[in-house]
C-alpha cells in the first residue's frame, strides 16, 4: 500500500540524503518525493511517497524518527489529506488541433503556459489520478515531454 | 515536563532513576572551566570542549588537516592521546574504553584516508550502540568539492553507521556542537557521532563559551515506560507459567543488572543473555541459563523455544539469537523493553511493547509486582529445564578432553578458573574463538565482556583491549583472539608496547579462518576456499619485534602454567595456542535453522556424546579420537539413540541422572 509521508526536517545541509538514504537502505523505494520550505524558515519539509505494507510503514517511521534533523513526521495517507501534484506537459498541436487541446485543458482547470507553432506547453496540477486521466487524453496528438513534481500534501485538520 | 508529571504514579515506589536531563550531561566542568571566555583558535576550541566534557584519554592519528587540533592538544595538561597505528584501530580503542566504562570515546583523525579508516570502527560502535565522538579533519571550506588532496565526504560515507553527524560550517556553532555531541552519544541508545572540522576554522579566532545546557526539539528519548504497560507486562508475567528473561547488551548500557536480577529471583524466572548481555547477568547465579542462539546451549535455545512469555530485556532479537524467525518461539507471548522504539516490532511483533530505560522500567515492574503479591509458578518449568541443562551439558569431558591435542574449550575454562571475574575484562576477537569465550569465560559484571556483536568486525578485539586496559589500569584486560582476526589489527602491539599498557592476548592459533572453515566443513564439502593461513608468522618472534613477551604452547599440559605465566606479566603478553583446525564450535544452529534444531549438543543419555551432526562432520570435527573408537564411530542420532533417549526422559531405565520427582513427556 501507497503511503505518504509529511517530514518536518532541520533546513540544513544533507539532511535529505540522510532522509532518503535511510528509507533506501531499509529497502524502500521512494515513489515520489518533494522537498521544499515551510513557514518556519529553520525547517523543510520533506513529503515522500512509499510502497509499503503497515508493518514496514511503521518501521520506516520509527527509523526515521531516530534521525536528530527530524522534527516531525506526519501520515497523510488518509483520503481526507489534500495532495497534489504538479505536472507540465509539451503536446504536439497542429494548428486543426489546437482548439480541442485547449478545449480539454479548460476541462481540467489546466492553464496555457506556451503556445508554439506545432506544441502547446500545459500545466496542470490536481490529483495522481486527474494527472494521469489528462495524460491518456493528450496522448492521441503526441506528448513530446512531461515533467511531473513529486506529490505534496497536507492535511485539512486547523491544527496539524 | 508534563509527561514525568504524568508518569508519576508508576514511579511512586521506584527510587530515583535516571531522566533525559540528568544523562548525557556534562561530566566534565563544562562551562567552567579556565579557558570559558577566552580568545583562541578553533583548534584550541576543539581541545578545551573535550576538556569541558571531562575527557581525560583520546586516541587517534595526525594528519595536514589535523595538525592544527593535535598542536592545540600539545598544550593540554588533562587529555592523554594515545596514538595507535592505523585509524581503524584508534577507533576500536575509543570504543573498548566507551564499552568497558559507558563513557563516551573519542578520537581525532584527519581528513580523506584517515577518515575513512575510521568507518569500520563507526559501524561497529553503531551496531552494537556504544558511544563515541570521531573527530575529523576535513580541508579548509573553500576547497570542499574540489577533489581537493586528502578529501573525503565522511559525513557522507559514514551517514549509513552514525548516530548523528555534523560538517561544522561556522566557529559560532563549534561549542554547541561538541555538547550536542556528547549528548546524543550518550543518551538514549548511545551511539556514535562524528564531528567533521574543516581545517580553516580550526584555525580561525575564537571565543570559547561551553554551554552546560543542551537542547534538541527534534531529540527527546523516551526514559521512563508507559506505567499502563507496565502494568499489562506484570500481568503476562503473573499469568506465564514457562518465562524466560532474554538480556541482552541494553541490560549492560542501562546500568540494570540488579534490576533484572531482582525480577528474576522475585518470580523465579530462567534467564538466557545474549553474546552483548553476557556479564549483564552474573553467571554465578541460579536462574542464569547462559548463551543462547546460533551457538547457545541446547537448553537455553529449548527454553526460548517452549517458552510462554519471552521478557526481551535491552534485546533485539538478532538472527543470531533467534534462528528462522517464523519458527522462533512459537508458542510465546512477548514483552519488549527497549530504549529504541524501532527495535519493538522489528523482528517479532511483541505483545506488550515497553519503550524506556530498562533499568526504570524492571525498577517500576517489580515494584508492581511486589505490589500484586505476585508468586512466582515456575517450578515445574525449571524443573524441566534443570533436566535439559543436565542432558544437554555444553561441555562433557567425553567430547572435550584429550591428552594429545590442546581443545578449546579447555583453555577457555582453565582460562576463566584462572581469571578473578571482578577485576578482569575480557574482549574477544570475532570468529570461533569468540564462540569458545562466550560459552565457557565466566563473567559477573557487566562492561567486562567486550564483543563485536553486530557487525563482527574481526580486527575489533585487540585494538578494543588496548582501549579498555587504558581506560581500566586496574583490571586485567585479556584479549582472546583467533590468528585470523590478530593479524587484522596487530600493528597496534607497538600502540601498547610504548604506552606501557599490560594487555594479554591469548590467541587460539588454528592457521585457519577457523568460522568459515567450519562452515566449509559442515556445509560446502570441505572445500577450503581460502581458509588455511598456514603459513602463519612466529607470533612469539612477532611479540619480541614489538618488545613484548610471547610463548607458544603444543601441550595440553602446558596451557594452565601458560595462562598463569601470562596473567602474572607486567607488560603486554602473547600468548599462541596452538589448535587443531578440525576443531568446530558446537552446539550450532545451521544458519536458516529453526533456534530448537541443533546439531552437535553433547547428549548424556547416549554416552555423552555430540548428536545431530550434521552429514559433513567427521568425527574427528568434534572431538577426539578415542571417543570415536569408544563409541563405534557412530555419530548421528539413530533411531536407537532416540528411542533410547524418550526412555531417558521418561527416566524408566533409571539411569539417567535426572533425580527430580517429576516425569517429563
Amino acid at each position: 500500500m501507497k503511503h505518504v509521508l509529511s517530514v518536518l526536517v532541520e533546513n540544513k545541509p544533507g539532511v535529505l540524503s540522510r532522509v532518503t538514504g535511510l528509507v533506501s537502505r531499509r529497502g524502500f523505494n521512494i515513489e515520489s518525493l518533494s522537498v521544499g520550505p515551510v513557514e518556519d524558515p529553520t525547517m523543510s519539509r520533506v513529503t515522500a511517497v512509499v510502497d509499503a505494507d503497515d508493518v514496514a510503514y511503521e518501521q520506516i517511521t520509527k527509523q526515521l524518527h531516530k534521525l536528530i534533523s527530524v522534527h516531525k513526521i506526519t501520515d497523510l495517507t488518509a483520503t481526507d489529506a489534500i495532495q497534489r501534484e504538479l505536472m507540465l506537459v509539451k503536446v504536439n498541436a497542429a494548428p486543426e488541433n489546437r482548439s480541442d487541446i485547449l478545449a480539454l485543458a479548460n476541462i481540467f482547470d489546466a492553464s496555457i503556459e506556451h503556445v508554439g507553432r506545432s506544441s502547446i506547453t500545459i500545466q496542470l496540477t490536481g490529483k495522481e489520478n486527474a494527472l494521469k486521466n489528462f495524460e491518456n487524453l493528450l496522448k492521441p496528438y503526441g506528448i513530446k515531454e512531461i515533467i511531473r513534481s513529486g506529490r505534496i500534501a497536507i492535511s485539512r485538520h486547523s491544527k496539524d | 515536563m508534563s509527561d514525568e508529571i504524568v508518569s508519576l504514579e508508576q514511579t511512586a515506589k521506584a527510587p530515583a532513576r535516571r531522566s533525559a536531563s540528568s544523562v548525557g550531561a556534562v561530566r566534565g566542568k563544562g562551562s567552567g572551566t579556565a579557558k570559558q571566555g577566552q580568545t583562541m583558535l578553533g583548534a584550541q576550541a576543539v581541545i578545551a570542549s573535550l576538556e569541558a566534557e571531562g575527557v581525560d584519554v583520546v586516541f587517534g592519528y595526525p594528519g595536514g588537516q589535523a595538525i592544527k587540533m593535535y598542536d592545540a592538544l600539545y598544550d593540554s595538561d588533562q587529555i592523554t592521546h594515545i596514538l595507535a597505528r592505523h585509524e581503524q584501530g584508534a577507533v576500536h580503542m575509543a570504543d573498548g574504553y566507551a564499552r568497558s566504562t559507558g563513557r563516551p570515546g573519542v578520537a581525532i583523525v584527519t581528513s580523506g584516508p584517515g577518515a575513512t579508516n575510521t568507518v569500520t570502527g563507526i559501524a561497529t560502535a553503531y551496531m552494537d550502540s556504544v558511544p563515541l565522538v570521531i573527530i575529523t579533519g576535513q580541508v579548509p571550506r573553500a576547497v570542499i568539492g574540489t577533489d581537493s588532496f586528502q578529501e573525503s565526504d565522511i559525513v557522507g560515507i559514514t551517514m549509513p553507521v552514525v548516530k548523528h553527524s555534523y560538517l561544522l560550517q561556522s566557529t559560532d556553532e563549534l561549542t554547541k556542537t561538541f555538547r550536542e555531541a556528547f549528548h546524543i552519544a550518550q543518551t538514549g541508545r548511545p551511539g556514535p557521532v562524528l564531528i567533521d572540522i574543516p581545517s580553516d576554522l580550526a584555525g580561525a579566532e575564537m571565543v570559547f563559551e561551553y554551554p552546560d545546557e543542551v537542547n534538541i526539539p527534534s531529540y527527546k528519548p523516551t526514559y521512563r515506560g508507559n506505567a499502563k504497560q507496565i502494568r499489562a507486562a506484570c500481568k503476562l508475567i503473573e499469568e506465564a507459567s514457562r518465562p524466560v528473561l532474554y538480556v541482552g547488551g541494553g541490560c549492560a548500557i542501562s546500568d540494570a543488572s540488579a534490576e533484572v536480577r531482582a525480577l528474576a529471583h522475585l518470580m523465579e524466572i530462567p534467564v538466557v543473555t545474549t553474546l552483548m548481555g553476557k556479564g549483564a547477568y552474573p553467571v554465578s547465579d541460579p536462574y542464569l541459563l547462559g548463551p543462547v542462539g546460533m551457538h547457545g546451549a541446547k537448553y537455553s535455545n529449548l527454553a526460548m523455544t517452549e517458552a510462554d512469555l519471552i521478557i526481551a530485556a535491552g534485546a533485539r532479537f538478532s538472527d543470531r539469537v533467534t534462528g528462522r524467525p517464523d519458527k522462533f518461539a512459537p508458542t510465546a507471548k512477548i514483552i519488549h523493553i527497549d530504549i529504541d522504539p524501532a527495535e519493538i516490532g522489528k523482528i517479532r511483533e511483541a505483545n506488550v511493547p515497553i519503550v524506556g530505560d530498562l533499568k526504570g522500567v524492571v525498577t517500576a515492574m517489580v515494584a508492581q509486582l511486589e505490589k500484586d503479591g505476585a508468586r512466582p509458578q515456575t517450578a515445574p518449568w525449571l524443573e524441566k529445564i534443570a533436566r535439559w541443562r543436565e542432558r544437554y551439558p555444553i561441555y562433557h569431558a567425553n567430547v572435550g578432553d584429550d591428552e594429545a591435542q590442546i581443545v578449546p574449550e579447555r583453555v577457555m575454562q582453565e582460562l576463566s578458573r584462572q581469571l578473578d571475574p571482578e577485576r578482569s575484562i575480557v574482549v574477544t576477537e570475532v570468529g570461533q574463538h569468540q564462540m569458545w569465550a562466550h560459552q565457557f569465560v565466566d563473567r559477573e559484571r557487566p562492561r567486562t565482556f567486550l564483543s563485536s556483536g553486530g557487525l563482527g568486525t574481526m580486527g575489533f578485539g585487540f585494538p578494543a583491549s588496548i582501549g579498555a586496559a587504558i581506560a581500566n589500569p586496574e583490571m586485567d584486560v585479556v584479549c582472546i583472539a583467533g590468528d585470523g582476526s590478530f593479524q587484522m589489527n596487530s600493528q597496534e602491539m607497538a600502540t601498547a608496547a610504548i604506552n606501557g599498557v599490560p594487555v594479554k592476548v591469548l590467541i587460539l592459533d588454528n592457521r585457519a579462518l577457523g568460522m568459515v572453515h567450519q562452515w566449509q566443513k559442515l556445509f560446502y564439502d570441505e572445500r577450503y576456499s581460502q581458509t588455511l593461513l598456514e603459513p602463519n608468522p612466529d607470533f612469539v618472534k612477532l611479540a619480541d619485534a614489538y618488545g613484548w613477551q610471547g610463548r607458544r604452547v603444543e601441550a595440553p599440559a602446558d596451557v594452565a602454567d601458560a595462562i598463569q605465566e601470562m596473567l602474572s606479566s607486567d607488560g603486554p603478553y602473547l600468548l599462541d595456542v596452538a589448535i587443531s583446525r578440525e576443531q568446530n564450535v558446537y552446539p550450532m544452529v545451521a544458519p536458516g535453522s529453526a533456534l530448537d534444531d541443533v546439531m552437535g549438543a553433547i547428549d548424556v543419555a547416549v554416552g555423552a556424546v555430540r548428536t545431530d551432526m550434521p552429514p559433513g562432520a567427521s568425527p574427528a570435527a568434534s572431538s577426539c579420537e578415542n571417543i570415536d573408537a569408544q563409541f563405534g564411530g557412530i555419530w548421528e542420532a539413530s533411531p536407537d539413540d532416540a528411542e533410547a533417549r524418550q526412555a531417558f526422559a521418561a527416566g524408566a531405565d533409571g539411569s539417567g541422572p535426572v533425580s527430580g520427582p517429576g516425569k517429563e513427556g
